[in-house]
């Protein structure tokens, strides 16, 4: 069970969250001007990378709140929480 | 190809056997083949066992980045069934359990499928309105699935607990006869064996780093650890490494990769004779031939390429195995594991055409790979031999996901109201 | 069983950690065996001079005791503690020995002695690794009917448990500072160095004593202490410490991601019956900052012919059983070694009064000074020796042994008389849980085996665990593992005396004079795996470790190879030529050793393995005798029926009352989010496929939602009780999931929007009277509202009091009926009931179920999202294209909905269905086709999703998702049911009150 890392509660175990898989997939203001490769895209096509990724938390059993976190997918380990709206931690060097 | 059988056996037994030849060769990658499989699991190999017995295309590398049979083909819980809602999952499912039917026969490799029935059972109103729904589909499609009450449920499978007092009582049973589990490494050996003997080349220890193109993008060759390899067909099997190797053609995928654990507990003496599945309190079990439970969990809910899961997904699991099955408690777990399952957004496997000329795909089989091996494997095989996909798998494409015709499953079985 | 003076001839009269005060008696295969309190079942037996304990998996060879710890492959046993405590495969060295102990060996018939299944062992030859594979295929039906039934009946090991287990499991969550794994030597020194700290420090061994090899070390002195003597000083100074926790008898059996440690505490299974108020085992879950890893090492075998006869065990476990149970295992025993730490056992039995004769498998000048030493002590001490096998059959009687050169030439054979023989083959540290940790286990040359290399998690090995096998060492390592763990400094040394033995020569299969690819020399002893069989599989192809192991099943049985693995793979690495390393190593999984389901699963269970939701109404409709439905998590009364009803007679009369007269439900379960703010309008806009802006304060809309891709997700009437305030309702299944659903665009998408979402599902009680005098039922309990159709019409929300209590009244009709669905404080909720019960009475208001409303909504054609709808409906296929508002640019759901394939013609659509024979009730599930007489697979054009009978139409009614229903009213359909097919005509999904007239109830004849 991991020990995720609220930024507003502190560590707690992986129980009290859900995970809303990978982040940084902002909805489309205008979703109508999109043709359906796209909205495709949007929906369903993920990065799914082996190495860190971006990834959405709710501390559901806790504050409630969404937040992001950066995590190794081959070790599980957490590199980051941060806030949404913030800016990934990491930016610039996904991808590596 | 030696062939097996109880008088080969015998023979072996009188020199010791020292003479069994190796079941499949060694060998250093060639510098061109015709088609090359990424991915060297059962529905690789199986693939490329098609490709050289069906369609006569032996020149068919099966890369593996580490030992065939490695990955979920070896970490599943050997579960077969064909009893699918939808017409194209059950043509799917019902064409492979028609090749295990007669599989061992056919490699002449004993994988040990065995029709003890899957017995799923219904908890709630809900869950029989979906079962039945399951077995009339079913029987129009002339597959078999059957609906008994608790009591008949219970005569099939005597461990299981019908008390109506029960947190989740049996309200009856959808029972496929035909259904049942195979040995799953039993499977890998069998068609590594086989298309070996056909000329396929099976290369270990050989991990893609890339991807070479040449006209209108196509595919030209692939990079590997073993050195450079040149094809103008690509077929990956890569299951929950997929992503990572269509990344490395720059694709990206409608997958995600996460840890599907499972259990056995230490051998017992035969105690459980069926497969049983439970939806809704989330636990499948069935008795390998050494005498295991071997019980199915529930994935992680994080991507992962670890192998490793959490506690809780496992206990959570147990808690179900005995509450269906209370005798069971003093039972021991002796291993436990996890596979790296890719999961698409319907939770359908994609078999065929990626925008890549040259590099089709076969993935995303998610918890219920094993199952397909056979018939997942000819279809992909045809697919690749004539470039177009076999009636079996064409509704099974990438596009679906742009035109919404999506094969959902589980979106079928719905949720209680 | 009455305790008898029973001698225990191969007991010594003084010595070890057993107390001679306590006797205890069980039984074995039914006979008496007497121990004392400290004894493990095998130490007792062994006093008892019984070595056969088993039969092995697939030979069904006789075999004994091997080792005296967890490592145990052959010692195991069948264990009842009485009624409903029957367990199998238990080690023998890990049960304590306790008074009424009921213990059978497994795995033959009809007895231990005389197997018959033991006539596998003269079909050894064929019946070698993998020939499974190879034969049993002909014909194709033989291996399910035939081969596999005969294969399982011989396979598995001991007899499943049959009844239900009394006992109790309990889980504990703990966090701490040090978590220190093993209490050896190492693991001590590290507790006691991090306890200096005051920091949180927790120490668990699996063995009923802390103490680990200090615990049968006669020999060494430490700090000038005897080993006993410095053992109970440091436990004492560890229990004077109120932040360190000791616990042994405690398994840590999993290393989990983040530190996350579990461990199970064996509590009842060791002292006498009675003190059943205990539950029998504790899960610890342990969240550790960090770990040290003080887990010892497992000792290795010796791969010779007949390795495996009862009385052949480890040269240490000899020791152990001597100097720690005071047991001799044999009064003349023969060591046959390839390492120093042998010499140790061999010196304790002879100073024991043993009869002792050592073998050494390397050359006399491999040996050092250890061999000279021995041979002082008056032991025959054989150098360059080999073994070539053993005799005897159901206990060893004899060693064969014969000097070996350098070119492994063989000299002449000599049978040593022995009763007991004590093999080393090395040691294996018990990387294990390193290895859970995901760290890489490195090789060491000089020990032949793998330790722990880089951490990856916070942990770090010490002592045998990382091949320190030297006492001062080890407590050197384990008192700075433990130091730097708890964030200190400081190292220390121990000064021990005389210095360990230790000096080893790796000997993967022992040289023999015969056919060595016809020797059975056993690593595995448990699944009856031979080197030979291990020789087999690399010759076939199988290299890689994870194949030979899975082609042989070495290390697969329940010890999982702890005394086989470094064997197995070091002879792929001889077989292939290849250094070990390069051969691989097996990532270990969890559990370290087999932990019961009943642990793992603790309280979980009955009742509690998930937890029950009921109403505040709940027990009223118990004590009405209503039949209830699992819903999710909730109970649900599904009908009331009085004396002598069945389903069908309640749900009818049910209906007729509702229709007719009254009817009352129980509606709570319904999921509430109060949705307030001032953007709250916009909110639902954005969230509901309808528009909202429009919508009155007072006023209700039914609400329809989808997720992003456009299928329906639910549904509910929604109130405006202010401008910025929504009361929604939600199905009973999905409140949850609708908050989580809402609460993620609110956060994520649209974080600017001034919207405060709050689940009210277990504030509001939800009462629905339904039915033409249901009006007259409440007036007389309201006050401060109007229910004049003028002031209160259909689809309209009103705040108020009823009983003197506050509610939000609904005027809603679920049913079709006029009616009302009275919301008021959970507290407030049996007490309303209550008087709104009595208040229809003159009007014979009648309690009905879920059953009777699905009947009555479905009458009037309304959907239930899950039922009717499954994740692959849009609102157009329901028959709810009037739900989207055309007017809004966008909604979650919208986009999708103009992808292809959501608006091709061949959609299945809702449509009624009315049978042919009015009588006949559909299967709910049952499948449309157009020919029933077309072949298969026929082509299937929907299915029934709802279907009753209803009293009110007089005839059977259903709901169905057909393809391109809309355009196929009227037509002619079949339906399966379990026998064939029935015919049905295609109708509008409406079937009593078409145009929703009777909302209106008694306002229509008032």
């Amino acid at each position: 069970m991991l020990l995720v890392n609220c930024p507003y509660c502190g560590a707690r175990p992986e129980i009290e969250f859900r995970c809303g898989g990978e982040a940084h997939i902002a909805r489309p203001v205008q979703p109508s001007a999109l043709d359906d490769e796209a909205w495709a895209e949007h929906l369903y096509f993920r990065t799914n990378p082996k190495g860190t990724h971006a990834e959405r938390w709710l501390h559901v059993h806790g504050c409630g709140r969404w937040f992001n976190a950066l995590r190794d997918t081959v070790s599980d380990a957490f590199t980051a929480s941060y806030t949404m709206g913030e800016q990934r931690p990491d930016a610039g060097k996904e991808g590596e | 190809m030696r062939r097996f059988s109880l008088p080969t056996l015998v023979a072996g037994a009188l020199n010791a056997h020292r003479s069994w030849p190796r079941q499949w060769r060694d060998p250093e990658p060639k510098a061109y083949y015709d088609t090359v499989i990424v991915g060297g699991g059962a529905h690789g190999l199986g693939t490329a066992y098609y490709l050289a017995k069906e369609y006569g295309l032996t020149n068919v590398a099966v890369l593996e980045k580490g030992w065939i049979g490695g990955g979920n083909s070896g970490r599943n819980t050997t579960i077969i069934r064909s009893n699918y809602l939808y017409d194209e999952s059950a043509s799917l499912y019902e064409h492979a359990l028609k090749l295990w039917e007669r599989l061992s026969d056919e490699l002449n490799y004993n994988i040990m499928y065995s029709a003890r029935g899957v017995l799923m059972l219904a908890h709630t109103v809900h869950d029989v309105q979906s079962l039945k729904r399951h077995v009339y589909a079913n029987r129009l499609n002339g597959i078999d699935n059957e609906w008994l009450t608790p009591a008949e449920a219970r005569a099939f499978c005597p461990p299981l607990d019908i008390s109506a007092g029960a947190r989740y009582p049996v309200m009856g049973a959808a029972l496929q006869r035909r259904g049942g589990t195979a040995r799953h490494d039993a499977v890998v050996w069998g068609y590594a064996r086989s298309a070996d003997a056909m000329g396929v080349d099976i290369i270990q220890n050989c991990e893609v780093l890339g991807f070479t193109r040449g006209s209108g993008g196509a595919v030209s060759g692939l990079e590997t650890t073993r050195g450079t390899i040149r094809t103008r067909r690509v077929g990956v099997v890569a299951a929950g490494h997929t992503s990572v190797v269509m990344a490395r053609a720059g694709l990206r995928m409608p997958l995600e990769s996460f840890p599907l654990q499972a259990l056995v507990s230490e051998p017992v003496k035969p105690v459980f004779p069926c497969v049983v599945m439970s939806n809704a309190v989330h636990a499948y079990i069935s008795q390998s031939d050494k005498g295991e439970l071997v019980i199915g969990a529930g994935t992680d809910q994080y991507v992962s390429y670890s192998q490793q899961g959490g506690l809780h997904i496992t206990t959570h699991t147990l808690e179900a195995i005995c509450e269906l099955f209370p005798q069971f408690r003093r039972m021991k777990t002796m291993r436990s594991w996890a596979g790296i399952v890719d999961v698409t957004p319907d939770r359908s496997p994609i078999i065929g055409k990626t925008p890549v000329p040259g590099l089709y795909v076969n993935c995303g089989w998610g918890t219920g790979g094993f199952k397909a091996t056979p018939g997942s494997a000819q279809v992909f095989a045809h697919t690749l031999a004539t470039g177009e996909p076999h009636p079996v798998n064409a509704p099974f494409t990438l596009d679906r996901f742009r035109t919404g015709r999506l094969i959902d499953e589980a979106a079928a079985a719905a949720v209680a109201h | 069983m009455a305790p008898t003076t029973v001698a225990q001839p191969y007991r010594f009269a003084k010595g070890g950690r057993i107390d001679r005060t306590r006797p205890v008696h069980f039984l074995f295969n039914g006979r008496t065996i007497a121990g004392f309190a400290g004894d493990s079942v095998a130490s007792a037996l062994l006093a008892n001079g019984v070595h056969l304990v088993g039969r092995s998996f697939k030979y069904h060879r006789p075999r004994g005791i091997l080792s005296h710890g967890v490592d145990e492959p052959n010692a195991l046993l069948d264990v009842s503690r009485g009624p409903g405590r029957r367990d199998p495969n238990n080690r023998a060295t890990m049960v304590e020995a306790t008074d009424g102990l009921v213990t059978r060996s497994q795995n033959h018939w009809p007895s231990l002695k005389r197997d018959i299944w033991a006539v596998n062992d003269l079909l050894a030859p064929i019946i070698v690794a993998g020939f499974y594979y190879k034969t049993f295929k002909w014909p194709r039906t033989f291996w399910h009917r035939l081969y596999e039934p005969a294969i399982r009946a011989a396979a598995g090991l001991g007899l499943a448990p049959t009844e239900d287990d009394p006992d109790r499991y309990v889980h504990r969550h703990a966090h701490c500072d040090v978590l220190v794994i093993g209490s050896g030597p190492a693991g001590l020194a590290a507790a006691l160095a991090a306890s200096g700290s005051g920091k949180r420090v927790i120490v668990a061994d699996e063995q009923a004593e802390l103490g680990g090899t200090l615990l049968h070390d006669a020999s060494s002195t430490i700090d000038g202490e005897s080993a006993e003597a410095w053992l109970a000083g440091a436990l004492a100074m560890l229990r004077a410490q109120r932040n360190v926790t000791l616990l042994p008898r405690t398994t840590a059996f999993g290393y989990y991601n983040h530190n996350h440690i579990a461990m199970v505490e064996r509590l009842v299974d060791h002292p006498a019956p009675g003190s059943t108020a205990l539950p029998r085992e504790r899960l610890w879950q342990v969240r550790a900052k960090q770990v040290v890893l003080a887990t010892g090492a497992h000792e290795r075998p010796l791969a010779f012919a007949d390795n495996d006869r009862p009385g052949i065990m480890m040269a240490e476990s000899i020791r152990v059983f001597l100097n720690r149970y005071a047991v001799a295992p044999g009064r003349r025993i023969v060591f046959a070694t390839s390492g120093a730490s042998a010499y140790q056992a061999a010196a304790d039995a002879k100073a024991a009064g043993l009869d002792v004769t050592m073998v050494d498998t390397r050359p006399e000048a491999g040996c050092g000074v250890q061999s000279a030493r021995l041979r002082a002590l008056g032991i025959e001490v054989l150098t360059g020796h080999t073994v070539l096998g053993s005799v005897g059959r159901m206990k060893v009687r004899g060693l064969i042994v014969a000097p070996r050169d350098a070119t492994d030439r063989i000299g002449s054979r000599r049978t040593i008389a022995c009763d007991a023989v004590g093999l080393s083959g090395g040691w294996t540290p018990a990387v294990h849980l390193f290895s859970q940790s995901r760290g890489k286990p490195v090789y060491r040359d000089d020990i032949d085996a793998f330790v722990p290399g880089t951490s990856v998690q916070a942990e770090r090995s010490a002592g045998a665990a990382k091949g320190t096998y030297d006492l001062a060492a080890a407590l050197a390592e384990g008192w700075r593992a433990g130091a730097e763990a708890a964030g200190l400094d400081g190292t220390r040394s121990f000064a021990v005396s005389p210095p360990t033995r230790t000096g080893f020569t790796p000997a993967r299969k022992l040289p023999t004079d015969v056919d060595a690819s016809r020797v059975r020399a056993f690593i595995d002893f448990q699944n009856d795996v031979a080197a030979k069989d291990v020789e087999l599989a690399v010759r076939e192809g199988f290299e890689s470790v994870e194949h030979v192991k899975r082609y042989t099943t070495t290390g697969m049985a329940t010890d999982q190879g702890k005394t086989s693995n470094m064997a197995a793979l070091g002879l792929v690495s001889d077989a292939l030529g290849r250094p070990v390393p390069q051969v691989g190593t097996t990532t270990f999984r969890p559990p370290y050793t087999p932990v019961s389901f009943g642990a793992i699963v603790g309280q979980a269970r009955d009742a509690l393995f998930d937890p029950i939701r009921t109403t505040p109404l709940h027990d009223w409709a118990v004590a009405q005798g209503a039949v209830f439905e699992p819903v999710g998590l909730w109970r649900r009364a599904r009908f009331f029926p009085k004396r002598g009803e069945d389903m069908h007679a309640a749900v009818a009369r049910e209906c007729r009352a509702v229709r007719s007269a009254v009817g009352i439900f129980d509606a709570s379960t319904l999921g509430k989010i109060e949705v307030v703010g001032p953007d709250a309008a916009e909110f639902m806009n954005r969230i509901y496929t309808n528009a909202w802006a429009k919508l009155e304060p007072g006023r209700c809309r039914y609400g329809l939602m989808l997720k992003e891709d456009g299928f329906i997700f639910d549904d509910g009437v929604v109130a405006r009780l202010a401008r910025d305030r929504f009361h929604v309702t939600t199905t009973t299944g999905g409140a949850a999931r609708v908050l989580a659903h809402m609460e993620d665009y609110l956060q994520t998408e649209w974080s600017n929007l001034q919207v405060y979402l709050t689940s009210v599902t277990e504030q509001w009680s939800v009462i629905a009277v339904q039915g033409p005098r249901a009006r007259a039922v409440i007036a007389p309990l309201v006050s401060g509202m109007d229910l004049s159709q003028e002031a209160f019409p259909h689809m309209a929300v009103r705040i108020g009091k009823i009983c003197g209590v506050p509610t939000r009244l609904f005027r809603v009709a679920f049913t079709g009926e006029l009616g009302y669905e009275v919301n008021v404080s959970a507290d407030h909720a049996r007490a309303v009931w209550e008087a709104v019960y009595e208040s229809g009475r003159t009007f014979g208001i009648t309690p009905y179920g879920t059953e009777a409303m699905h009947v009555l909504r479905a009458e009037r054609g309304f959907i239930v999202v899950g039922q009717d709808t499954d994740g692959t409906v849009t609102p157009e296929d329901a028959g709810l294209a009037a739900m989207i508002a055309k007017t809004k640019p966008d909604f979650v759901g919208k986009r999708s909905l103009m992808r292809p394939d959501m608006v091709a013609a061949d959609r299945k659509q809702l449509v009624g269905l009315a049978t042919q024979v009015p009588q006949l009730v559909l299967d709910e599930g049952a499948q449309i086709v157009a020919d029933p007489r077309a072949p298969i697979p026929m082509k299937m054009l929907g299915h029934v999703t709802s279907s009753y009978w209803s009293t009110a139409c007089g005839h059977s009614i259903a709901l169905a998702l057909v393809s391109g229903g809309c355009a196929r009213l009227g037509q002619t359909l079949y339906a399966t049911t379990p026998t064939g097919f029935a015919a049905v005509r295609v109708v509008e999904p409406v079937f009593f009150d078409r145009h929703g007239e009777r909302v209106n109830g008694d306002f229509a004849h008032a």
